[in-house]
């Protein structure tokens, strides 16, 4: 790829050579999440703030599989569902982490997992004012988008399709409104099924993908995290190389001149 | 007196101070956050921070999540 260039992705001035955000949950194992963090090139994972199992003796915890001179961690509120809750979680996960990244994600629906935006954005106000870097999970809506990065959100991370439903690119034309909406980065977060519809993603023009399931529920995670790895940077150069028109009948690729007769 | 651990009651004598209630259990280290009451009690402020009757303590760790 030599004299081929691309901009960094840059992300509340940090920057990353991965445009793969990855998850830790769900995996068949520990060590299966490991093989996919290193072979995907992610350089930053989300993890979930949870009530620690005192009857737990020697717990293997998750921390010790992160390899985090590599990997940012990224704290999300996966499972809030009111603003003051998610405040809470990302306060929590502060003490924690030591770091003011967040995932913010509240939800307004147990069976679609569809974010509440309204509290979404509330959260974020309080959030923001708080010094955190806000990295909010929203609706595909380009005014939701943008009262996101007014709030002060670093990113925003728009759905391509309901949490771990693996459904794809629902609605690409909205996705490519909310790049054209917001100067923020955007990321499109949840409902990647397969590679297809991580370069899909990728050629709308958002900046990275964050995805969980499409990796840990396949039949074989670390397989399909290469698969992502190349989807992504494949997406990514397609958008960058610019597609040809859709023209609606053939146009020979071989001259129409100097055919033998 | 009773505090809320986790959820779960626990005796606990009075004026216990977090960070003894946090050895009992075997818990410490940089791997959990506490809430007292749903507001966070720094970690350098356990060793100051006396429990009292009824208090709600939440200990946290990181667990895998998307």
């Amino acid at each position: 790829m030599s004299g081929i260039v691309d901009k960094p992705f840059t992300l509340a001035g940090v920057t990353f050579s991965s445009r793969l955000i990855l998850g830790t949950g769900k995996y068949p194992s520990h060590d299966i999440m490991k093989r996919c963090h290193e072979l995907s090139g992610t350089e930053m994972v989300t993890v979930a703030v949870r009530r620690l199992d005192l009857k737990a003796t020697g717990e293997a915890s998750l921390m010790n599989w992160i390899d985090r001179n590599r990997l940012r961690l990224l704290p999300n509120t996966a499972l809030c569902y009111t603003a003051d809750d998610a405040v809470r979680t990302c306060r929590l996960a502060e003490e924690l982490g030591m770091s003011k990244w967040v995932k913010l994600e509240v939800l307004g629906d147990e069976k679609t997992l569809y974010p509440d935006v309204e509290e979404t954005v509330k959260a974020a106000r309080i959030l923001v004012k708080e010094g955190f870097t806000v990295l909010p999970y929203t609706s595909d809506d380009p005014i939701t988008a943008r009262k996101l990065e007014d709030a002060g959100c670093a990113a925003v991370m728009p759905l391509a399709a309901p949490i771990g439903s693996g459904l794809g690119i629902r609605n690409p034309h909205n996705i490519r409104l909310i790049r054209e909406t917001v100067k923020v980065p955007v990321i499109v977060d949840a409902g990647v099924g397969t590679a297809s519809d991580a370069a899909i993603a990728m050629e709308l023009g958002v900046d990275a993908l964050l995805m969980n399931t499409a990796i840990a529920g396949a039949k074989d995670p670390v397989r399909m995290a290469v698969a992502m790895k190349k989807a992504v940077e494949a997406g990514r150069d397609a958008f960058l190389a610019g597609r040809i028109p859709r023209k609606a009948y053939g146009s020979a690729s071989s001259p129409i001149e100097g055919l033998v007769e | 007196m009773t505090v809320w651990v986790n959820g779960e009651a626990r005796e606990v004598p009075e004026g216990t101070l977090l960070s003894s209630l946090l050895e009992s259990l075997r818990i410490g280290g940089p791997g959990v956050a506490v809430e007292v009451n749903a507001e966070v009690v720094r970690r350098a402020r356990h060793a100051e921070h006396s429990l009292r009757e009824g208090d709600r303590v939440e200990i946290v760790t990181f667990v895998g999540g998307g």
